[in-house]
C-alpha cells in the first residue's frame, strides 16, 4: 500500500505544480524572528450524500472542498489566513497575513522533509467509489423496506447515506512534512411509528474510515433499520420519567458520551493551560472511583475518531487520562504543549483549513471492570437504566455537563422495568465519576455516529465504556 | 475605486457565474435549475489578558447548484469558483440528478412568485476598522469586565468580529437577485472564582451597522457582571414551580416553536404541532409575526432561497396558529403554497406585555428564574422537554441566589399553553426577538 504522505504530495502540490523547495520559501516567508512555530495545511475533500425519504431516493448532493490554511504562532498570538486557491502567489499572500501577529525580522531557514506517515489505521481510498451510485441507492431501498416490514406501525423511513474522502498534507516549521489520506462513511436510519394518535421516533447508525462495503459486513446497515424501529416501538410504550438524585446505571458504547462531556473536554489542553477548566491544576488528583481508567485513543484501526496523524501532522497515540482514578494527563495540540512545557498527544485537529487547530479529542473510553451487566442491574434496587443517548453538552469552567437519554428504563428490585420517555441527565464532571461504584466488563465502542463541536468546528469522534453504575446522578424527568 | 463600485463591480461577476452556471446546466440536458454564488471575507481579532491571541482572516466564497431532469434532482457545490469548477459541479449535480427517483412534488418555486423587485434592505455597512483598532476595542472591552469585581481573576477573551459578504441566487426562471450584506459583532468572556469553584460568563453585540453596537466598555461591564452574579451557584431540590425563561433563552422556545411549524418537520409527521395551522396554541395575549423586511435586521432577506418575495405576516395571532413556514417542496406535499420560507424565518417578534423582567419575578412570586441552559434535550416529535438549566431562585418576587446543575422538564405544547407573560426586556441582538417568559409550571430536577 503506498504512504499516505506520498499519495498527499501527489494529489495536492503536483496538480499546482508546487514543490516541496516552494513549501521552505512559504516557510521561510512565515518565520519572523519572533515566530516560535508556523505551519501550512493543504486540504481537498469531496464529500457525497444520499437521501431516501417517503420511499423515494429524494436528495443527492456532491460537495468538493479545498484549500490552504496558514498559520503563524507568537508565544500565545496566533496569526491565521487561508485561501481556497492552491497556488504559490495565494500561499504567499497567506503567508504574509499570518505572520502579520510578530514583527518582522530577520528569517530563519527552514526545511521541510517528507516523512511516511508511521500509521495506516485505514486503507487510503476515496470511499465514494468503492460502490456504484446504483448499489448505493438500492442500499437504501433496502434500509427503507428492512424497516417498513418490521412493524406496520412505522410510518416514515429517512435514511441517509454518506461517503467523505479528505486527503491533506502538512507542512510546519519544525520540520513536518506529512500527509494523510482520510475516508469516512456514515448511514443512518431515523423512523417515525404511530401507534392510536401517539407518534414516536427512533433511530440509528454507524459509521467507520472504511468502504462502504463496512455496511454490508454483518449486515449492518440492515442492523441500523431494525435498530430505529425497535427503539421507536419502545418509546411508544414509554411512561413519564423520574425527576431527581437516583442511581444511575448507563449502558455499554455509545452512552460513553458521558466520559466525552464530564471529562473529555476539561481535560484538552487548552483550557488548562487557561486554566479555565474545572480540571485545571488537578494532575495527580483522584477524580474517578478506583478501577476507573479512561483514555483517548487516536490508533484504533478504522475507527471515526481514528486517525493516522492529527492535523499538525503528529502521529496518533493512546494517551491515558485517567488511570486507577487518578489525573494522569491532558490532550494537547503543538502551541499548548510547548506553552505547557510537555509534548503533543497527537490531538490537534481542525474541522478544515478554514480553521485553527485545537486539542480535540480523538475515541474517548473507560476500560472495562469485573463486573457482569446482569450483576449490576441486579444490585440496584431503584433506579434508572439509560442505554440510548442524543447528544450532550458541558460547561468546561463550573464542570457542569448534560446529556440526554433516548431510550431508558426504570430499574425496581433489581430489574429492568418500564421503559421511561427521554429525559436529560446533569452531573458535575470533577466528581461524577468518583460516584462509580461498579465497573461491567462488557466493554463496547460506539458504532461510529459521534460527532464533537467546540468553538464553532465540527470533527467526528468515537467514545466507548463498559456498563457503569454511577451512584447518583440527576434525572430530569417530570414524574416528581 | 470606491467601495459601492466595487461591489457593484463584484456583484455583476457573481451574476454572471450564476448565469454561467444556469447556462452551463441546460448545456448538460437539465430542464430547469437553480444556483447561487457567494462570498464573504472578514477579520476576527481576540485578545486575553491584556494581549492578542489570534488575529484570523477569513475569506470564504462557495457555489452550489441544483439541476432538474423533469422530476429528478441533483445537487452539487464547491468552495472553487474557477471555470473549470463550474463545468465539473454542473456535472456531479447531473450525475447525482441520474440516480434520484422522480417526485412529483420536485422543482423550482413558481415563477410567478419570483420577486420582482429587489428592495435594498440596508443590510451592508462595512466596518473599517483597522487591526491594530480591533486589537485597542477587544482590550479596553476585556478590562471593564475583568474591573467589575476582584472574583474575576481569568479570562476567556474578548474579540471583535466583522464580515462582509454577497450572495447571488437565480434560477431558470430568468430569476437572479443578490445583495451584500454585513455583520459585526463585540463579545467577551471572563471567569470568576468563589472558594474552590468557578463561573464563566459572557455578552456580546452583534449588529449589520458597527455604530449600533453596545460599547466595548459595556460589553465588558455586562459579561463581569453576568458571571459575578453566578458565584456560589447551588443546586436546588426536586420540585415543581414556576418558571421565567430570561429573553435570551426564550428566544431558543421561539425557535422550538418555528422548528415545529416548518414544511419538512410537518409533512415527515415528526412535529408536536401537526394539524395546528388555526388551532389555539398560546393563550390569546400571544401574538407572534415576522418580518423579513426589516431595514438593517439580522436574517432580513428581499427574497427566500428560492427566489420567492418575502414580506412580513403572522405566525401567531390571538393564540392562534396562523401560518406555517414552507418553501415550494413542503408546501407542494401538504397541498398548500409556500409561505416563501425556503431557507427558515426571518426576524421573528413576539409582542412584549407591560411588564419588565422585575415585574415578572413579582408575578411570578416563587420559582426559578432560567438563565442558561445545557444539551439538547427536546423530542421534535412528542414536544418532551428536559434540559440543563442554570440561572436564579426567586422567593417573594425577589432573586435570592444563583442555581446550577438542574434539570427542567415539560412538555412544549403545555408550556405554550401555560404561557403567562412575555416581558418588555426585549432580546434585540438575533434573527428572533422576545421578551422573557413566565410558564406557569415545569418540573425541576435537582438534588
Amino acid at each position: 500500500m503506498a504512504n499516505p504522505t506520498d499519495l498527499a504530495l501527489n494529489t495536492l502540490l503536483a496538480p499546482a505544480e508546487l514543490k516541496e523547495s516552494d513549501l521552505d520559501r512559504v516557510m521561510d516567508q512565515l518565520l519572523a524572528n519572533h515566530i516560535d512555530a508556523a505551519d501550512v495545511y493543504f486540504q481537498t475533500g469531496r464529500l457525497e450524500s444520499w437521501v431516501l425519504e417517503d420511499g423515494i431516493i429524494r436528495e443527492g448532493s456532491y460537495n468538493i472542498e479545498q484549500g490552504v490554511g496558514v498559520r503563524a504562532v507568537s508565544g500565545e498570538k496566533t496569526g491565521f489566513a487561508y485561501t481556497d486557491e492552491i497556488r504559490l502567489p495565494s500561499l504567499l499572500e497567506a503567508s504574509r497575513t499570518a505572520r502579520a501577529i510578530a514583527q518582522a525580522g530577520q528569517q530563519a531557514r527552514i526545511n521541510v522533509k517528507s516523512v511516511a506517515t508511521q500509521h495506516q489505521l485505514y486503507a487510503p481510498i476515496s470511499p465514494l467509489e468503492t460502490m456504484s451510485e446504483q448499489e448505493k441507492i438500492d442500499l437504501l431501498r433496502r434500509l427503507d423496506a428492512e424497516a417498513r416490514k418490521q412493524d406496520p406501525r412505522v410510518q416514515q423511513v429517512i435514511a441517509s447515506l454518506v461517503a467523505a474522502h479528505d486527503v491533506v498534507l502538512v507542512a510546519a516549521s519544525d520540520g513536518t512534512l506529512c500527509g494523510d489520506i482520510r475516508p469516512l462513511v456514515r448511514c443512518n436510519v431515523h423512523v417515525i411509528v404511530e401507534q392510536n394518535g401517539r407518534r414516536e421516533q427512533g433511530s440509528s447508525g454507524g459509521g467507520a474510515r472504511h468502504s462502504f462495503q463496512f455496511f454490508l459486513d454483518e449486515e449492518r446497515a440492515l442492523g441500523y433499520a431494525r435498530e430505529a424501529v425497535r427503539q421507536a416501538l419502545v418509546n411508544l410504550e414509554a411512561v413519564d420519567a423520574p425527576a431527581g438524585a437516583m442511581t444511575v446505571v448507563l449502558g455499554p458504547g455509545w452512552p460513553g458520551v458521558l466520559l466525552h462531556e464530564a471529562i473529555g473536554h476539561g481535560l484538552e489542553g487548552d483550557f488548562n493551560r487557561k486554566g479555565t477548566s474545572a480540571f485545571s491544576g488537578k494532575i495527580g488528583q483522584r477524580v474517578a472511583a478506583p478501577g476507573c481508567t479512561v483514555v483517548d485513543d487516536g490508533t484504533l484501526p478504522g475507527r471515526r475518531g481514528s486517525l493516522n496523524i492529527d492535523d499538525e501532522g503528529v502521529a496518533t497515540q493512546n494517551t491515558v487520562l485517567i488511570e486507577d482514578g487518578i489525573l494522569k494527563g491532558y490532550m494537547q495540540d503543538k502551541m499548548n504543549a510547548r506553552l505547557m512545557g510537555v509534548q503533543s498527544t497527537g490531538n490537534g485537529r481542525r474541522e478544515s483549513y478554514a480553521h485553527l487547530p485545537m486539542p480535540r479529542m480523538t475515541n474517548t473510553y473507560m476500560l472495562p471492570g469485573q463486573y457482569n451487566p446482569e450483576e449490576i442491574i441486579a444490585s440496584v434496587d431503584k433506579g434508572l437504566y439509560a442505554v440510548n443517548f442524543g447528544g450532550g453538552q458541558v460547561d468546561i469552567t463550573s464542570g457542569k455537563f448534560v446529556f440526554s437519554a433516548s431510550e431508558a428504563y426504570l430499574i425496581e428490585n433489581g430489574r429492568i422495568t418500564t421503559p421511561v420517555k427521554g429525559a436529560t441527565l446533569i452531573g458535575n464532571g470533577p466528581d461524577v465519576l468518583t460516584r462509580v461504584s461498579m465497573i461491567g466488563n462488557d466493554l463496547e465502542l460506539d458504532s461510529g455516529v459521534g460527532t464533537c463541536g467546540k468553538e464553532g468546528q465540527s470533527v467526528p469522534v468515537g467514545v466507548g465504556q463498559p456498563t457503569l453504575k454511577v451512584d447518583q446522578l440527576t434525572v430530569g424527568g417530570t414524574s416528581a | 475605486m470606491n467601495d459601492t463600485n466595487d461591489m457593484k463591480q463584484r456583484s455583476a461577476r457573481l451574476e454572471q457565474m450564476v448565469e454561467d452556471l444556469l447556462q452551463e446546466a441546460k448545456r448538460q440536458g437539465a430542464s430547469a435549475a437553480e444556483a447561487g454564488v457567494s462570498n464573504d471575507a472578514g477579520l476576527s481579532v481576540t485578545v486575553r489578558k491584556g494581549d492578542v491571541e489570534t488575529i484570523e482572516h477569513t475569506r470564504d466564497q462557495g457555489l452550489g447548484i441544483t439541476v432538474y431532469f423533469g422530476q429528478r434532482k441533483g445537487s452539487a457545490s464547491t468552495s472553487d469558483l474557477s471555470l473549470q469548477a463550474i463545468t465539473d459541479t454542473v456535472k456531479a449535480a447531473c450525475n447525482i440528478a441520474r440516480y434520484t427517483t422522480e417526485d412529483s412534488y420536485s422543482g423550482l418555486a413558481d415563477a410567478d412568485l419570483m420577486a420582482q423587485e429587489i428592495p435594498d434592505l440596508d443590510l451592508y455597512h462595512p466596518w473599517d476598522i483597522s487591526v491594530e483598532d480591533a486589537i485597542e476595542q477587544a482590550i479596553i472591552c476585556e478590562a471593564a469586565a475583568l474591573a467589575v469585581d476582584p472574583r474575576i481573576n481569568n479570562s476567556e477573551g474578548a474579540s471583535i468580529n466583522t464580515h462582509n459578504g454577497l450572495q447571488v441566487y437565480g434560477n431558470s426562471h430568468g430569476f437572479v437577485g443578490g445583495y451584500p450584506s454585513s455583520r459585526h459583532s463585540i463579545s467577551c468572556a471572563v471567569v470568576g472564582q468563589q472558594d474552590d469553584s468557578m463561573q464563566r460568563d459572557y455578552w456580546y453585540s452583534s449588529s449589520r451597522l458597527a455604530g449600533e453596537l453596545q460599547s466595548p466598555e459595556e460589553i465588558g461591564r455586562i459579561a463581569g457582571e453576568r458571571t459575578v452574579e453566578r458565584l456560589g451557584a447551588r443546586p436546588i431540590g426536586t420540585c415543581q414551580v414556576p418558571v421565567i425563561f430570561q429573553a435570551e433563552m426564550a428566544v431558543g422556545l421561539v425557535r422550538s416553536l418555528l422548528g415545529a411549524i416548518r414544511g419538512s418537520a410537518l409533512y415527515r409527521k415528526s412535529s408536536f404541532l401537526l394539524d395546528q395551522l388555526e388551532q389555539p396554541i398560546f393563550p390569546d395575549f400571544v401574538h407572534i409575526h415576522e418580518n423579513p423586511l426589516l431595514q438593517r435586521g439580522l436574517s432580513s432577506a428581499p427574497f427566500d432561497s428560492e427566489g420567492v418575495a418575502t414580506g412580513p405576516k403572522d405566525i401567531v395571532a390571538g393564540g392562534v396558529l396562523k401560518s406555517y413556514l414552507l418553501g415550494s417542496y413542503s408546501a407542494r406535499k401538504l397541498g398548500m403554497q409556500t409561505t416563501a420560507n425556503a431557507g427558515g424565518a426571518r426576524n421573528v417578534f413576539v409582542d412584549s406585555g407591560d411588564q419588565d423582567l422585575a415585574g415578572l419575578l413579582k408575578t411570578m412570586n416563587r420559582g426559578l428564574l432560567v438563565t442558561e441552559m445545557m444539551g439538547h434535550g427536546l423530542n421534535m416529535v412528542t414536544g418532551d422537554y428536559s434540559r440543563g438549566a442554570a440561572g436564579f431562585w426567586v422567593e417573594n418576587g425577589e432573586i435570592q441566589y444563583p442555581v446550577e446543575e438542574i434539570t427542567i422538564a415539560g412538555n412544549l405544547k403545555q408550556m405554550f399553553r401555560q404561557l403567562v407573560a412575555v416581558g418588555n426586556d426585549e432580546e434585540r441582538r438575533g434573527s428572533v426577538r422576545t421578551g422573557s417568559w413566565l410558564i406557569e409550571a415545569m418540573t425541576i430536577a435537582g438534588q
